[in-house]
């Protein structure tokens, strides 16, 4: 009877629970965002660029000039334009952008998937490198593979990406020829399938248009490399650290006392632990490339949101800029709110 | 006497650091059979380097040497690390101090004491490894074995963490345990109900025992035997139940140290410490 009433008062307590931590998301996300549109709203305002001659060029007419400003607001009070935005931007118009002439939400769905294709890629590379080095790195403290693991984060730590990518494209691409070069795909393969989600390489290889696929491959492999390594330095420094932390607790003296192999110490006891805070450290540098690796994306010619955001400010195309800052907060959340469910679900004491 | 379960001659721990040399362990001998053995002594005498060695366990940059370590006739120094890794855990065990830090955080109990059970009973079912754990949860006395079974270490408490410990290095039945300091991190009444059932277990299962600590009163009442360390060595073995005639001036030191109900000293002496004993 006590275990029964228990579980179901334990039911009863996940379900509130659940619901007030989604509540407390929803109320982050919302402040987090309003914060981040006035912040964008007003420093756009207030930067001496005048989005008026962007239109209509610094020889129109008085008069034109003055419709151009009257029709895009910019004549009433800053906090009614202020208004007025946010309430556009609720129902998801975050208005044109002056340079494609396209809603702007429509421009970040073109450009973001370049992006995301790309970032979740070098977050795989850099993680499934990065980890198993660190812990290595750890594991022989001192040793030689410690040392170069640690040069090899040093290097990503303090070499320009643009100039490894510039070196990196001149040996594998113009010399070798091992890869594709800038670009997400050759031209000839690109009326080979119709974009759906926009990440090339599940849309070919769901056409089943392998030849493509293998392109798309080619194209990516040298950039998503690149960033993969930038994520791999940091990745394994932190996990070497955070490794050499647990190695030091007593439940691993626990484990080898109980006979179990070095490997199950090292992997099954110590990483579990140091996973935890390795989650966040993913997070954030999953977020880093998502937020667009401006750098990346020009050696590449990667048509992707850091390049939009920065063409866009060069611009000075606020409604894009705005609308792509918001989409990075946005990024920047969700990513938060999912490492905050892996904690939850890695660590118990957490629960 | 019969062939002894641990020879233990002439043991050194060396840590060899960037500014010297450091001698943790200097020349212990002993001998166990399936009895108590207390070892005591303050902090850094060597007595858990002792322990540690035994196990096969000094950590990085330490160094074991001994005329003879042996453990049931096999060589502890020379043995492979697959016959070490099948005598840790599976014949010899060892309870640590403090459950908080000792067990994984991220494990359920029952799932740390199935793992060492496993560890040394491969051909053992999931179903079999469970029904262990649970009778050895039962066999420390938990109240709830299955309930404790499920819970993480965070979520019980410190006299139920270090009964869950002894489970857990107990389940595989080893033939030596040894408690290295297993009620210090416990408040008096919770280590007394730690200590019978240890005490049981070790009675019931006819294993040898090592008992380090520093309480000298604790470990007089619960072995029969007595090696007293300081600065590394040992420098008086006795009965327990002959503690009072301890000859080494450290012993007498200590015992005069204990405060008694009848004869109110105060203040209470303090230890001198004669160079001369560390040589």
């Amino acid at each position: 009877m006590a275990s029964e009433t228990m579980t179901r008062s334990g039911g009863h307590d996940a379900l509130r629970s659940f619901l007030k931590r989604t509540a407390q998301f929803l109320l982050v996300l919302a402040t987090t965002l309003l914060g981040l549109i006035a912040v964008t709203f007003f420093i756009g305002r207030v930067v001496p660029i005048d989005p008026v001659i962007a239109i209509v060029g610094d020889r129109a007419p008085a008069h034109v000039y003055e419709r151009a400003r009257e029709e895009l607001g910019l004549d009433l009070p800053l906090i009614q334009q202020f208004g007025i935005y946010v309430k556009k931007a609720v129902t998801g118009d975050f208005g044109n952008s002056v340079l494609t002439t396209n809603p702007v939400m429509t421009d970040i769905a073109n450009v973001f998937p370049a992006t995301l294709e790309l970032a979740t890629l070098g977050t795989i590379i850099g993680t499934l490198l990065g980890i198993p080095l660190g812990v290595l790195a750890a594991v022989k403290r001192g040793s030689l593979i410690d040392q170069l693991v640690r040069l090899l984060g040093l290097v990503g730590y303090s070499v320009p990406i643009f100039w490894l990518g510039l070196m990196s494209l001149l040996l594998f691409y113009a010399k070798l020829g091992w890869v594709g070069g800038p670009g997400r795909i050759d031209v000839t393969y690109s009326y080979l399938y119709t974009p759906v989600t926009g990440i090339v390489l599940l849309d070919t290889a769901m056409q089943g248009q392998w030849d493509a696929f293998w392109d798309a491959v080619s194209h990516i492999a040298l950039p998503a490399c690149l960033l993969g390594y930038f994520s791999l330095a940091y990745i394994s420094r932190m996990t070497r650290s955070f490794m050499l932390n647990e190695l030091a607790q007593e439940y691993v003296i626990a484990a080898r006392v109980k006979g179990l192999s070095e490997m199950r110490v090292i992997w099954r006891h110590a990483l579990r632990n140091a996973a935890v805070p390795l989650v966040t450290v993913i997070a954030l540098s999953y977020a880093n490339l998502l937020e667009g690796s401006v750098l990346t994306e020009t050696v590449f010619a990667w048509p992707g949101l850091g390049q939009y955001i920065t063409n866009s400010l060069q611009n000075a195309d606020m409604n894009a800029v705005l609308g792509g800052t918001l989409v990075i907060g946005a990024v920047f959340v969700l990513l938060n709110l999912v490492s905050d469910l892996l904690y939850r679900l890695l660590d118990p004491r957490t629960r | 006497m019969t062939k002894p379960l641990l020879d233990v001659e002439d043991l050194r721990v060396r840590f060899h650091l960037r500014t010297g040399t450091v001698e943790a362990v200097r020349g212990v001998s002993f001998q166990l059979g399936r009895e108590r053995l207390g070892i005591v002594g303050e902090s850094g005498s060597g007595k858990s380097q002792t322990g540690r060695a035994i196990l096969g366990l000094t950590p990085p940059p330490g160094e074991v040497t001994a005329q003879r370590l042996a453990f049931d006739g096999i060589d502890l120094l020379t043995a492979s690390k697959r016959t070490l890794r099948e005598l840790r855990g599976g014949r010899i065990s060892m309870v640590m101090q403090d459950p908080k830090y000792s067990l994984n955080p991220v494990m359920t109990i029952g799932e740390q004491i199935i793992e060492a059970y496993r560890a040394h009973a491969r051909k053992a079912g999931r179903g079999e490894a469970r029904d262990r754990a649970l009778a050895m949860l039962e066999a420390v006395k938990m109240r709830d074995p299955g309930r404790v079974f499920a819970l993480y270490p965070h979520e019980v408490s410190g006299g139920m963490g270090q009964r869950a410990m002894i489970a857990m290095m107990l389940v595989t039945e080893p033939d030596l345990l040894i408690a290295d300091e297993p009620t210090s991190a416990l408040d008096v009444t919770v280590s007394m109900e730690v200590l019978r059932i240890l005490d049981e277990l070790v009675s019931e299962r006819g294993m040898g025992l090592i008992f380090i600590s520093h309480d000298l009163k604790l470990v007089s009442s619960f072995c029969d035997r007595v090696l007293v360390m300081y600065a590394g060595r040992v420098v008086e073995e006795l009965q327990a139940k002959h503690l009072r005639e301890a000859k080494h001036p450290y012993t007498q030191g200590l015992m005069s140290c204990l405060p008694t109900l009848a004869n109110d000293v105060r203040p209470l002496p303090t230890l001198n410490r004669d160079p001369a004993w560390a040589q």
